[in-house]
């Protein structure tokens, strides 16, 4: 009998230790909020109703709402709160719809100083709207690193001239910050924290990213172009000034979604991108690689789309810092992190492929000036260059590795992203 | 002086005449004022419906149809009706919905009756919505029916309706069923941003509805009340949608692909509000990627499950798909809005459709 006690106890310790480590996961904050009907119905036709040009304020206060908020085909519109914090919206108990609040068509719209929480699906999604601010803002999911939480914290996509600044983005599924299929987009002063990707640009065209934080993710910054989207070929990204630490977080991403594929403890990855001048940030504390730039073969996902092009072209790394001290092993979860701790040794600062499309090599097999990828003045830095278009039939991917960045040693002018800077 | 008499008995008559005929008639004409600010706050202000409001007799020029294959919205039935200004018509369009003119208006009834075995049983009539064509745009309003079923109201922000009735197998069903706000509307009503009907194509119409006066073909109706003109039928004998549920109507693909095409492309198509997943299953599209075959998904989230692709031929327990529609969560169910209830016997012909797809090719032939 005592026995059995003892064994149990033992269980019941080690399975407390298991759960503790596996996830941060806690119960969702649901404490001081209200839910009112009248409320909600207010606020709803609020953002129904609305005139061209008028203001919608969100009171100071905690509100749970049910039903997810809506704006549709609205010009110089502002809803606005008391500032994030102050004013929070909990979707907790939303029962229909896959957004908190979505905005759809609109001309010159500006979201700012609330927090939305909670919702099912993504937070805050804006669908073919031009010109766009979505200032001091937070979105977050309150139950800690959990699959089940909602994919993007902020989720414009397919609109024109987008600015976001001071929004802060946590514990979201797939990507804080995801900016997809969009044109002319400025994300700064941004701060996305324990997602599995921090800030994620996906077939953008001219983007800037910078002055943003990047931290405790799985990934912290990608810039991603990605197959079977009607938006294609993104590029023109300038990823600048910005802070990548310790993006070293347990991968909770759903397999089907790309940012599955990234190996914890990365600071930031270009995939499939051409013109990209990624400069002057500080990438620190990731435990696998700092900056990787790769084709999407790599990803191992098939695709099927002949408009696509899977390879990073003109892509410029210069002038950034890295700092490896005091991290651990790299992750070893995926398979970009299995090759890094087995197959590259361990942590590099800058992995690169080294496939540029076949179709701009010459005859000896050299990528013309203006294709290449350039790195330059980044310190003393650990480098590794696949040479992942020399890995065929049953060679392993080991075999044509080398670490020679001499090659690498240029200069790209004219990615100037969005231009606003 | 007796004039004046002659001319006060005339007017007598006059207004006793009008009097009387409406009386017979039983209302008034469908009034539409398509210039309107503020819409009529309760629907029988149209007079779309004669007699007994919840009975939805048709006034006169209102004609009902209905379509082969419809959306689900939780097992509610639907009462259609289409309505256009005296000396107007809709032109024929092939592929898409019929050219409407202005002033037209699309009225769909939702009603749930309380025992699906029997409907002598008494129905419940939850919401109308109609579309009217403004001169410069659509525009949707609901209106929701009072407990009395005896009018219905103007809703902007939306309903929640608990909902209980007897299923075609005899057991008990309960839902909450949703009507959907102003924007909702638009989310499946949107063609390239903009507000546009979904149901009235010549491939969803293309076959025999039971008028009070026997059977006929509705589109065939449609052009001897004047709705449709440049509509050749001989062009169309097979321009015609399988109806989903009826195995006579066509293969397991052909139904399939009509499903997927009423329930799924108002947002899954090109000029629809899901443009940015590249998943398109409109029924004219055959390009096996955008179909979904082996297709990863976009923004899908915990809506993807475990699984990697919106459809693997041959394995229906794997694919994306089929997995949505069995979801009744909000932020993971497909679609998004439009049901709280899961279609058992839609998932079947899916699911069955996607076990019957050759996993090398993949067959997508009408």
């Amino acid at each position: 009998m005592k026995r059995n006690v003892f064994i149990t106890t033992i269980i019941c310790f080690t399975a407390i230790f298991f759960c503790s480590c596996g996830s941060d996961k806690k119960s969702p904050d649901a404490s001081g909020f209200t839910y009112s009907e009248d409320f909600q119905n207010k606020l709803l036709e609020q953002c129904i109703t609305a005139e061209d040009g008028s203001t919608i304020e969100i009171p100071e206060g905690k509100f749970l709402l049910k039903k997810p908020l809506s704006i549709d085909g609205k010009k110089h519109l502002t809803i606005k709160g008391a500032g994030a914090g102050k004013s929070v919206l909990s979707f907790l108990h939303q029962t229909e719809g896959g957004e908190g609040l979505l905005v759809t068509n609109c001309n010159d719209i500006t979201i700012q100083g609330f927090t939305i929480q909670d919702a099912k699906g993504n937070n805050l999604k804006l669908l073919n709207c031009d010109t766009i601010a979505i200032r001091d803002m937070n979105s977050t999911w309150t139950s800690g690193s959990d699959s089940t939480n909602g994919d993007y914290a902020y989720y414009p996509v397919q609109c024109k001239h987008l600015l976001m600044e001071q929004c802060e983005a946590s514990y979201s599924s797939d990507a804080g910050i995801y900016v997809g299929q969009t044109i002319n987009v400025t994300v700064r002063n941004c701060y996305a924290h324990n997602n599995v990707a921090g800030i994620e640009i996906e077939n953008c065209i001219n983007s800037d990213v910078y002055k943003c934080k990047a931290e405790n993710n799985t990934g912290g910054i990608l810039v991603f172009d990605t197959p079977g989207l009607p938006l294609h070929n993104g590029r023109n990204a300038r990823i600048y000034d910005n802070d990548c630490i310790s993006n070293n977080g347990t991968n909770f991403g759903k397999v089907s979604s790309m940012v599955s594929t990234v190996p914890p403890g990365t600071g930031i990855i270009v995939l499939a991108t051409d013109s990209a001048d990624l400069y002057n940030n500080r990438i620190f504390y990731n435990k696998t690689v700092g900056i990787s730039v790769i084709c999407f073969q790599l990803t191992g996902k098939p695709y099927n789309d002949s408009l696509f092009g899977p390879y990073c072209n003109t892509i410029s790394i210069h002038d950034n810092k890295f700092d490896s001290k005091a991290i651990s092993m790299p992750d070893m979860s995926k398979d970009m992190g299995k090759l890094v701790a087995l197959g590259l040794k361990g942590y590099k600062d800058i992995i690169v492929d080294g496939s540029a499309d076949p179709k701009l090599r010459d005859n000896k097999g050299q990528v013309p000036d203006d294709y290449k990828i350039c790195i330059r003045n980044n310190g003393d830095i650990k480098f590794a260059n696949l040479n992942f278009w020399e890995v065929k039939g049953e060679s392993d991917i080991t075999d044509h590795v080398d670490h020679d960045l001499s090659k690498f040693d240029c200069e790209h002018a004219g990615i100037n992203g969005n231009g606003s800077n | 002086m007796k004039k004046i008499s002659v001319l006060l008995i005339a007017c007598a008559c006059c207004f006793l005449l009008i009097f009387f005929s409406r009386c017979m008639s039983g209302s008034s004409a469908v009034t539409v004022d398509t210039n309107y600010k503020e819409p009529f706050k309760k629907l029988s202000q149209y007079h779309f419906f004669k007699g007994d409001i919840k009975q939805l007799t048709p006034n006169d020029r209102v004609l009902p149809y209905d379509l082969i294959t419809p959306l689900f919205s939780d097992y509610a039935l639907k009462a259609r009706f289409v309505w256009m200004p005296e000396g107007t018509a809709a032109k024929y369009v092939k592929d898409e919905v019929l050219d409407f003119p202005v002033g037209t208006v699309l009225i769909k009834n939702f009603y749930f009756p309380a025992d699906f075995r029997d409907l002598s049983k008494g129905k419940k009539i939850i919401e109308t919505r109609l579309l009217i064509h403004k001169p410069d745009k659509w525009d949707a309003l609901t209106y929701v029916w009072n407990a009395d079923q005896t009018d219905a109201d103007l809703n902007i922000i939306g309903d929640t309706k608990s909902i209980d009735w007897i299923d075609k197998n005899g057991n008990k069903v309960h839902d909450e069923y949703s009507v959907p706000n102003k924007n909702q509307c638009k989310t499946c009503h949107a063609y390239n941003g903009t507000l546009s009907p979904i149901g009235p194509k010549v491939r969803n119409m293309n076959h025999d509805y039971s008028y009070t006066d026997g059977n006929a073909n509705e589109l065939d109706r449609w052009a001897a009340a004047g709705y449709l003109t440049g509509y050749n039928k001989a062009d169309n004998i097979d321009n015609k949608m399988a109806k989903w549920d009826d195995s006579t109507t066509g293969d397991i693909n052909a139904r399939a692909r009509a499903y997927i095409d009423v329930n799924c492309a108002h947002c899954h198509r090109k000029e629809g509000m899901a443009n940015p997943t590249g998943l398109y299953l409109n029924f004219t599209n055959q390009n096996e990627a955008s179909l979904g075959i082996l297709k990863t998904p976009e923004a899908a989230g915990s809506g993807a499950g475990n699984f990697l692709y919106d459809v693997i031929p041959g394995k229906p327990d794997e694919s994306i798909m089929p997995y949505r529609m069995t979801i009744d969560e909000p932020g993971k169910m497909m679609p998004q809005i439009g049901r709280k209830l899961v279609h058992t016997e839609g998932v079947a012909l899916i699911k069955q459709w996607i076990a019957g797809m050759e996993q090398s090719s993949t067959n997508n032939k009408k």
